[in-house]
């Protein structure tokens, strides 16, 4: 019982922590047509995320293997049910990865401009079908007792799903354009704050409307009434979007990236602290459900796991913010110059 | 056409996809890695060059590799799912140890190491290079121990409709998959030496960068040597292996249907699979089988006819896969063999660079064939005298497979086209263009 609890909140550690590395790459991917006016500006963005976006995509990889391995049953039923999001969310990710790689490496209007719609399409779907998927895990998927899936691609885009995207989104074009006010300078930085004020308080709306839809579509404050201290997640939070608005206004942008960090943390937790012990809830009946409990691994699968995650996951974190120490600086027209940038 | 067939293909397909890219990224990684380790032992400008030079033929198929690597995993649950509900205890853990303990290493330090020439002393940088290259071999390691695993299933028991882990140990000491594990790192790096010297051979025998491309194919050469010779000692090793651990891949490689002593190998045979023999049979080698299988040329091999036919793996496609695979291990010593002879005349002789780059392909082929005889020949089984791969598959409709496959070819299509393109470009560059 222990163990899958530890394990039930590893896993959505996990994907809080892909969804504040990777989350502003994603961000700044779906505004990139938008914000970038030419080709520096462009070769600027892509940059800012250069040494960084693929590290933060291998926490997709763990969190999608830890699934699989702490919760072999969840894995199989998520993952089958939701075909033809999953796969449109890995074609997305395929060209968002390439693209990086290949954009610079022609000099050709058609070539870049093939690249560039890779880049937005490789990075708006994944942030909105994220929010689909988990808006719906959240709300239930009806699936049977043999663990099928009842319904098509479409089930899934119903109006609570639908504002999880727009609200992975705009979390994700948020934290996105706070990075991007630490790694640029002059004019592009200036037009990254103005997107995060403007974005600031449609984020405050969208959250406050996720949070009102999810009493009505969902049973997740269950968990919060049986245990009021649950309510400290929704407060941590909130704390984290009032620390945006805040550094943001003192131009400790470091500081507002950190506090939309803890923004993303507290929506994931929202969730998942809700679902509690549901890893992946039927709507058609409760007993189908698929829980912790009854969709784990074996007890020394999970022990020998805790053991690796212990010992390996604070050294990925440790080169990890290595790497990003190295690339806080901002990117200057010496940087682009290098033959090695993208 | 049904679900588990269009599934197979789609996991054959990317899969074999997938490893066009695995190979030159766990080989090239070392050799890049030895090349900036002597520009910074030596501090020799044409090593840096080189290093240069040959990363960016490295980073274009890197990222080929890491983005076609993230949907095998995700196939397991979307396609495969229920294998994944059935082995995730023990196969979905090696997944995730692979994950968060080599493919992090790999994918974040390469970053660094691109970006990082101007922030890094250069012995930091090159130590960069070689975590790197750890990281991507030790994310083989992981994989082919999940692979041998399915292959030859072990410590584990069967409760709860599933198999658990019970000896962790066993798994990661599997005899087949640290077998399998040495033969894809050797076959890796002898696809790597091939690549290096092709495109070297290419520019050598325009005359080009004459010493630059001498350099870099004299250490591909060492490398290529020693990788094909590795390759087939392993080889030889493991097909004992197979023999004890999968008789009926062996029976299948080699046509073979009626056990017994002193078993030929055939050199060419075409099989009739409903009639159970052998239509044609050309050069018959009497007892070589039973020596390849037990290293004695009397021991008794059994004989497809000994196997229920719905457990027999494809007889033809298994065999000639065997059959190039071989073919092509053959060929690559004597072509590294007769390189380390005139390694240091290579200019005064034009038809051997030719021979080499016209044979940069070649350990292309030999790979693939290498993955489908040792895929296809476990058939029916996707765990080995465990799980049929029919029962496997998961609960989804013929048509979002074919949407997803539809997806794949379209995709993959792109990629194909524009990585060739882009490493073919800069591989007839040459080294100025590349530090200009």
């Amino acid at each position: 019982m222990v163990l899958q609890t530890i394990w039930f909140f590893l896993w959505g550690l996990l994907w809080a922590i892909f969804f504040i590395t990777d989350g502003f790459d994603l961000g700044i991917g779906t505004f990139y047509p938008f914000m970038a006016k030419n080709e520096t500006e462009k070769r600027t963005l892509i940059n800012a995320m250069g040494p960084l976006w693929d590290g933060n995509e291998v926490w997709l990889v763990t969190a999608g293997g830890v699934t699989f391995a702490a919760f072999p049953l969840v894995y199989a039923t998520m993952f089958s049910s939701l075909y033809s999001a999953l796969m449109l969310l890995l074609f997305a990710l395929i060209l968002r990865g390439v693209s990086f790689e290949f954009r610079g490496k022609v000099d050709h209007p058609l070539w870049r401009k093939t690249w560039d719609t890779c880049i937005f399409i490789g990075s708006f779907a994944p942030a909105l079908l994220f929010g689909v998927t988990f808006a719906n895990i959240f709300k239930g998927i009806p699936i049977d007792q043999e663990g099928i899936y009842q319904g098509t691609l479409f089930t899934l885009l119903n109006p609570y799903g639908l504002l999880g995207g727009a609200l992975f989104v705009i979390l994700f074009l948020m934290h996105g354009s706070l990075w991007l006010t630490i790694k640029t300078q002059g004019e592009l930085h200036d037009r990254a704050k103005r997107y995060a004020q403007k974005l600031w308080p449609v984020l405050l709306g969208v959250i406050v409307l996720f949070l009102g839809a999810s009493a009505v579509f969902t049973d997740l404050y269950n968990n919060y009434l049986a245990h009021p201290p649950y309510f400290l997640i929704i407060i941590v939070a909130a704390a984290g979007l009032l620390g945006i608005r805040f550094y943001l206004n003192q131009n400790a942008f470091f500081k507002a990236w950190f506090a939309s960090a803890v923004t993303i943390i507290g929506a994931t937790f929202f969730g998942v602290s809700g679902l509690f012990p549901n890893l992946f809830p039927s709507s058609i009946k409760a007993e189908y459900s698929l829980t912790a409990y009854n969709a784990s691994s074996s007890p020394l699968t999970l022990k020998i796991m805790l053991i690796v995650v212990i010992v390996f996951i604070p050294i990925v974190l440790a080169y990890q913010i290595w790497a990003y120490s190295l690339f806080t600086h901002k990117i200057t027209e010496e940087d682009l110059s290098y033959e090695e940038a993208y | 056409m049904d679900v588990v067939l269009l599934s197979r293909l789609q996991f054959a397909a990317t899969t074999m996809f997938h490893f066009l890219f695995v190979p030159l990224t766990l080989g090239l990684s070392i050799i890049i890695a030895v090349m900036e380790t002597r520009y910074v032992r030596t501090g020799d400008k044409t090593y840096l060059q080189m290093t240069k030079f040959w990363s960016k033929v490295f980073l274009i198929n890197f990222a080929l590799g890491v983005v076609t690597g993230i949907t095998l995993e995700f196939q397991f649950g979307t396609n495969w799912s229920r294998y994944s509900a059935y082995v995730g205890d023990i196969f979905g853990s090696l997944l995730a140890i692979e994950a968060s303990v080599a493919f992090f290493l790999e994918s974040t330090l390469i970053g660094i190491w691109v970006f990082g020439w101007k922030k890094l002393s250069p012995k930091v940088h090159a130590i960069v290079m070689w975590l790197v290259a750890l990281g991507s071999n030790l994310s083989a390691l992981w994989i082919m121990i999940a692979n041998g695993w399915m292959q030859h299933p072990v410590g584990f028991d069967l409760v709860n409709g599933r198999a658990e882990l019970n000896d962790f140990a066993a798994v990661i000491f599997n005899k087949f998959a640290i077998l399998i594990f040495l033969h894809v790192i050797a076959a890796a790096i002898l696809l790597s030496s091939f690549v290096v010297m092709g495109i070297s051979a290419y520019h050598l025998l325009k005359k080009q960068d004459v010493d630059f491309f001498t350099r870099s194919f004299n250490l591909a050469l060492i490398f290529g040597l020693v990788s094909s010779i590795v390759v087939v000692i392993e080889g030889d090793q493991h097909a004992v292996h197979v023999t004890q651990t999968q008789p009926a891949k062996l029976a299948a490689m080699e046509a073979h249907w009626e056990t017994g002593t002193r078993a030929p190998i055939i050199l060419f045979a075409i099989p009739d699979e409903k009639e159970e023999k052998n239509i044609i049979e050309i050069g018959k080698l009497p007892g070589l089988l039973s020596f390849l299988g037990h290293h004695d040329f009397n021991a008794e091999v059994k004989g497809l006819k000994d196997f229920p036919k719905e457990e027999r793996p494809p007889v033809l496609l298994t065999m000639l896969a065997f059959r190039v695979m071989v073919g092509l291990g053959t060929l690559f010593p004597i072509l590294m063999i007769i390189g380390f002879v005139i390694r240091k005349r290579l200019m005064e002789n034009p038809w051997y660079l030719r021979a080499m780059l016209f044979s940069l392909p070649l350990p292309y082929i030999a790979n693939e064939a290498g993955w489908f005889l040792a895929e296809v020949g476990r058939q029916p089984w996707i765990v080995y005298g465990m799980m049929k791969t029919a029962d496997a598959v998961a609960p989804i409709s013929i048509s979002q497979v074919g949407f997803s496959v539809l997806g794949f070819i379209l995709i993959y299509g792109l990629l194909g086209f524009a990585g060739i393109f882009l490493i073919a470009t800069h591989a007839k560059k040459g080294p100025e263009a590349a530090s200009a």
